[in-house]
C-alpha cells in the first residue's frame, strides 16, 4: 500500500474515533506545552538577570564578605563579615587601577513622612555610588563626602519611596522624612530605573551617608559589601588583582590562608547567574519532559487498547489483502499522527501559557524558535517509539485469529 | 473448461490445544474447476470452516498440498499469502465483517487500497461497479450500521468481488439471514457465476445447497460425498414463490 493510502486509512481511522484520539493526544498536548513554557519561562529569567547584571553599573568589581570556593560563592552558615568601611579607604587610596569605591550597607527599614509610612530598603554608600551604579539624581543632588563623613541625617528616595511618601510625580526636596524615627532631610530623588526584569522594583530604595545608616540604623561597623569601579574595562582584572593582594594583607591573612572574601567582576556574575538560570531552565524542562514521556506512555496504553479492540478491523483488514507491513505502517502513523497533532497543540497551548504567565506574573518569558522545534520534534519521536510495540503487535497478527475474536 | 482452480491433496489440519489434538481436517483430496458453483455442505464441526479459511489462504494446512490457480500455497510467506487474498480471492463471511463506521463504497474500496495500482478515481469506479453488480449503488454513502443484514451482506459480496477474484469464498453467507433475504444473496453469487467467476460456497441449508450445481458433503475432516445436483434451482425464478415479509405487503 502506498504512503498516500496508508495517511488515509490512518486519518479515517482516527476520525472515526475523534474523543478517543483527543484524549490520547491530550498528555502530549500537556506535555509539549509544558516543555514549551518552561523552556521560556527559564529563557526568560536568564534574559533578565543578565539585564539586570549589565544594569549594574559600569566595570564594577564587587567585594563580598565572605570566603569563596571553587569559583562559587558560598553563603557559609556562620560567616562573618570582614568587610569595613576603613578597606573601601583604603582601597581608594592603595589601588592606582581602581576609580571609584564604596562600602555598602543594607537596613529594611518603616519610612513615615507625615501620615504616610512605607516599608524600603535604606542603603548606605559614599557618593561614589552614584558613578559606580551609573545612577545620577532627578532633582536634587547626592550628599557629598563631607555630608558623609559627618554622618548627615540627609537621604535620596527612589522614585517608588517618593511617590508612596509624598504622591506620584513629586519632587520633596528639603522634605523631612522619619526613618525608624530619626528626621532625615529628602535632599534629592533618583533618577527611575524602572521595574527590573526579574519583577523587582529598582526604585523601592532610599540612599543615605554610609557613615549615618551604620552608625545611626544598622549598629554594626561591618558593610555588607564593597562596590568598586575599574577606571577602565581593560583595568577590571588588574583592579581584581590589586583589591585582592591589597585586602588580604590589610586582613593578615598567610600565604597558606584562604581569601575570607570574594572579589567578582560584573563578568564573573553574569556567567555564575547565567549558569545558575541554565541549570534552573534545565530542572524546569526535564521536569516538563518527564510529563512528555508520560504523554507518550499514554499513546502506547491507548494503541495497545486499540490493538485489542479493533483486533477484528486487522482481520478484516489483512483478509482483504493488507501484509503484516501495511498494518504496522498504519498503526504507527496513527500514534506519530495523534503525537505530532498533539504536539501543535500543544506548542499552541504552550506559547498561550507562556503569555498568560508574564501578563499574570509579569514574569519575562522568551520563546524561541528551538525550544518549539525540540519539543515537536521530541512528540515525533515519542510517537514512533510508543507506537512501534503496539503496532507491531497489530502486524503479527493472525488474520484468522483476529477474524474470531470477539 | 475443465482446469482446476482448486487442487488439495491429503490436507490435513490439526488443532493442538495443550495436550489435546483436534483433527479439524483428515487429509482432503478435492479439485474444483474454473466456473463451477460449488457447495459445501456437512454437519456443525465437520471442517468446513478449518477448510474454507486454508483454500482461502487465511490458514496455513497441517500438511498437504494446495494449488491455486496454479499456485503452490502451501510453502508461502505471511506476505505472499496476503497479496494472494488480495488478488486472486474474496472472502464473504457469515458474520459480513464490514468495518464499522465506514460506508459501504469505503469497505467495498478497501481491497484495492492494498493492491496498489489504482487512483482514487479508479477506486471508486470499481468499487461503485462492484456495488452496482450487487443492487446497492444507491447505498454507497450508507455506513454499515445503516444497513440492514442483507444489504450488509450484499456489501461484502462486492468487496469481495471488486479485486476480479478468481475465486470467490462464501462461508455461510446466509447464515444469518432469513429465507427471503439468503436467494436474494444467492442470486447475486449465481449471477456472477453465469458471468464466470468461480464460488464455492459452505452451507448447512439443503434448500440453498440445491442453487448449487455441485454439492460436496464434509464428515468429521472428510470428504463423505460429492454430488451432482439435478435440477438446479435458479434463484432468479424462486424468488417470486417466496412470501414477502408481512411489513413490506402492508401499503
Ligand atoms: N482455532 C481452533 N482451535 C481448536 N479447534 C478448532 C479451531 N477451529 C476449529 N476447531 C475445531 O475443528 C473442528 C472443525 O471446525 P470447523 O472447521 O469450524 O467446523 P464447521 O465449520 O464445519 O462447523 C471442530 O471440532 C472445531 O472444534
Ligand atoms: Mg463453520
Amino acid at each position: 500500500m502506498n504512503i498516500l493510502n496508508v495517511l488515509r486509512v490512518s486519518y479515517r481511522s482516527l476520525a472515526r474515533n475523534k474523543l478517543r484520539s483527543f484524549l490520547t493526544m491530550l498528555g502530549i498536548i500537556i506535555g509539549v506545552a509544558a516543555v514549551i513554557a518552561m523552556l521560556a519561562i527559564g529563557q526568560g529569567a536568564s534574559d533578565a538577570v543578565k539585564q539586570q547584571i549589565a544594569g549594574l553599573g559600569t566595570n564594577v568589581v564587587i567585594v563580598f564578605p565572605f570566603a569563596s570556593s571553587q569559583g562559587v560563592v558560598r553563603f557559609q552558615a556562620g560567616a562573618t563579615s570582614r568587610l569595613t568601611e576603613s578597606d573601601a579607604d583604603a582601597i581608594r587610596a592603595q589601588c592606582p587601577a581602581v576609580k571609584y569605591v564604596t562600602p555598602v550597607v543594607r537596613v529594611v527599614a518603616q519610612i513615615i513622612a507625615g501620615t504616610q509610612n512605607w516599608q524600603t530598603q535604606v542603603m548606605g554608600v559614599y557618593p561614589d555610588f552614584e558613578q559606580i551604579r551609573n545612577w545620577p539624581v532627578q532633582a536634587g543632588s547626592y550628599f557629598t563626602d563631607s555630608d558623609e563623613r559627618t554622618a548627615q541625617k540627609v537621604c535620596v528616595l527612589g522614585q517608588t519611596v517618593a511617590n508612596n511618601l509624598f504622591g506620584t510625580g513629586s519632587i520633596p526636596l528639603g522634605a523631612t522624612v522619619q526613618i525608624r524615627d530619626l528626621p532625615f532631610k529628602v535632599i534629592g530623588v533618583l533618577s527611575s530605573k524602572g521595574q527590573s526584569s526579574m519583577g523587582q522594583d529598582n526604585d523601592d530604595i532610599v540612599i543615605a551617608p554610609f557613615s549615618t545608616v551604620q552608625q545611626k540604623l544598622s549598629g554594626t561597623i561591618y558593610a555588607n559589601m564593597l562596590f568598586a569601579s575599574a577606571i577602565s574595562s581593560e583595568a577590571v582584572n588588574t583592579a581584581v588583582d590589586e583589591i585582592t593582594q591589597f585586602l588580604r594583607i590589610k586582613h593578615n591573612l598567610r600565604p597558606w590562608q584562604q581569601n575570607d572574601f570574594t572579589v567578582r567582576t560584573q563578568t564573573e556574575i553574569a556567567s555564575t547567574a547565567d549558569a545558575t538560570t541554565k541549570t534552573m531552565t534545565l530542572l524546569l524542562a526535564s521536569v516538563a519532559a518527564i510529563s512528555l514521556i508520560v504523554g507518550g506512555i499514554g499513546i502506547m496504553n491507548i494503541m495497545l487498547v486499540s490493538v485489542t479492540e479493533r483486533t477484528r478491523e486487522i482481520g478484516i483488514r489483512m483478509a482483504v489483502g493488507a501484509r503484516g507491513g501495511d498494518v504496522l505502517t498504519q498503526f504507527l502513523i496513527e500514534a506519530v499522527s495523534l503525537s505530532l497533532a498533539g504536539g501543535i497543540i500543544g506548542v499552541v497551548l504552550g506559547v498561550f501559557t507562556s503569555r498568560f504567565v508574564s501578563d499574570i506574573q509579569h514574569w519575562p518569558v522568551v520563546i524561541s524558535p528551538q525550544s518549539i522545534g525540540l519539543a515537536f520534534a521530541f512528540a515525533a519521536i515519542i510517537g514512533i517509539f510508543f507506537g512501534w510495540y503496539p503496532a507491531r503487535k497489530a502486524a503479527n497478527l493472525n488474520p484468522i485469529e483476529a477474524l474470531r475474536y470477539e | 473448461m475443465e482446469e482446476p482452480i482448486i487442487s488439495v491433496k491429503h490436507l490435513m489440519k490439526i488443532y493442538k490445544m495443550g495436550d489435546v489434538e483436534v483433527h479439524a481436517l483428515r487429509g482432503i483430496n478435492l479439485e474444483v474447476n474454473k466456473g463451477e458453483f460449488t457447495a459445501i455442505m456437512g454437519a456443525s464441526g465437520s471442517g468446513k470452516s478449518t477448510f474454507m479459511n486454508i483454500i482461502g489462504c487465511l490458514d496455513t494446512p497441517t500438511s498437504g498440498e494446495y494449488l491455486l490457480d496454479g499456485v503452490a500455497v502451501a510453502n508461502l510467506d505471511r506476505d505472499e499469502l496476503a497479496k494472494l487474498r488480495n488478488v486472486k480471492l474474496g472472502f464473504v463471511f457469515q458474520a459480513f465483517n464490514l468495518l464499522p463506521r465506514t460506508t459501504a463504497l469505503e469497505n467495498v474500496e478497501l481491497p484495492l487500497l492494498y493492491s496498489n495500482n489504482h487512483s482514487a478515481s479508479q477506486r471508486r469506479d470499481r468499487a461503485m461497479a462492484a456495488l452496482e453488480a450487487v443492487g446497492l449503488a444507491e447505498r454507497a454513502g450508507h455506513y454499515s450500521n445503516q444497513l440492514s443484514g442483507g444489504q450488509q451482506q450484499r456489501v461484502a459480496i462486492a468487496r469481495s468481488l471488486v479485486n476480479d477474484p478468481v475465486v470467490i469464498l462464501a462461508d455461510e453467507p446466509t447464515g444469518n439471514l432469513d429465507t427471503r433475504t439468503s436467494v436474494e444473496v444467492i442470486e447475486i453469487f449465481q449471477k456472477l457465476n453465469d458471468k464466470g467467476i468461480t464460488v464455492v460456497l459452505v452451507t448447512h441449508e439443503p434448500d440453498i445447497a440445491q442453487f448449487a450445481g455441485r454439492n460436496i458433503v464434509f464428515r468429521d475432516g472428510k470428504v463423505s460425498k460429492l454430488i451432482e445436483v439435478e435440477n438446479r434451482k435458479i434463484a432468479a425464478e424462486e424468488l417470486p414463490k417466496i412470501p414477502l415479509p408481512m411489513d413490506e405487503i402492508e401499503p
